[in-house]
């Protein structure tokens, strides 16, 4: 049963990941990320990964994917995009990490990787989320400080440069 | 009946693969963010498979910080683009050359 989820959350989100990168029209593309992401919080749920399933969906369905529609509709972008002229180069790349891909499954006898030591957390009998929230605000507490930091930074990042000059709107009123 | 660790690595594989290719192949260059993602998000299921594997939330809180970094690297991704797109009036990264040797 969990080996049917796992093939067709797996399918779904190596085909959506295709689509995503040959789609012509960046709005299929964004809109095939969408259902790649769906399918991702999908698969986390049969990792019993709750938590993590519905920030994927808050988070990246419902603010990033947004914004990005939201830019490409504001550009409204002519049709001529085609694929790029390194194409070659791209394929040497992806042949060489999929020939290696290849290689490292196919290597037998290998030992399961060694258990971890040190601050493991077990989830134990608490449910997914206060385990998350119980190790996040204890062991990873400087962290997470940081990460609000970069938020911070990326806000006003982006506030600065996607704004005109004001110098030219003062000018122009 | 439980699936193997080395199913979720492959999946994580092909599409962080994807990723790459679509990086280095398309010029539009919202598709190159949206590839950036598929990345993020190939690294995002290796996580949380390790994380189930090991019996450890650590790989799930460091979910969190991957995905904090992705919002922030599209906030200023976009407003980059915006600002491009009012400089030059395209999106196609053939024409940025200002710093091609």
């Amino acid at each position: 049963m969990e080996q049917i989820f796992f093939f067709y959350f797996a399918f779904v989100i190596a085909a959506a990941s295709v689509l995503v990168v040959a789609m012509r029209n960046p709005i299929y593309s964004a809109l095939a990320l969408l259902i790649m992401f769906f399918h991702v919080a999908g698969l986390y749920v049969t990792l019993h990964a709750e938590f993590l399933a519905a920030v994927q969906i808050i988070v990246y369905a419902g603010a990033i994917l947004v914004l990005y529609l939201f830019v490409v509709m504001l550009l409204n972008l002519r049709q001529d995009d085609r694929y790029h002229r390194q194409w070659p180069m791209a394929a040497g790349v992806g042949v060489t990490l999929f020939i290696e891909a290849i290689i490292l499954t196919a290597m037998k006898g290998w030992t399961a990787p060694v258990m971890a030591t040190g601050t493991e957390t077990t989830a134990g009998e608490a449910g997914n989320t206060e385990a998350i929230g119980d190790v996040l605000y204890s062991t990873y507490l400087f962290p997470f400080e940081v990460a609000s930091l970069i938020l911070l930074v990326a806000m006003i990042g982006a506030i600065i440069l996607a704004k005109k000059d004001l110098s030219d709107v003062n000018s122009e009123g | 009946m439980t699936v193997p660790l080395s199913y979720y690595l492959m999946l994580s594989g092909i599409v962080f693969l994807t990723g790459v290719i679509g990086v280095l192949l398309r010029r539009n260059i919202i598709i190159i963010l949206l590839s950036v993602e598929l990345m993020l998000n190939a690294t995002n299921i290796n996580f949380v498979a390790f994380s189930r594997h090991f019996h450890d939330v650590a790989g799930q809180v460091f979910v969190f910080f991957a995905l904090t970094v992705a919002a922030a690297e599209v906030a200023v991704g976009l407003a980059i683009i915006v600002a491009l797109y009012r400089a030059k009036s395209t999106i196609n990264v053939d024409e940025f050359q200002l710093l091609k040797w």
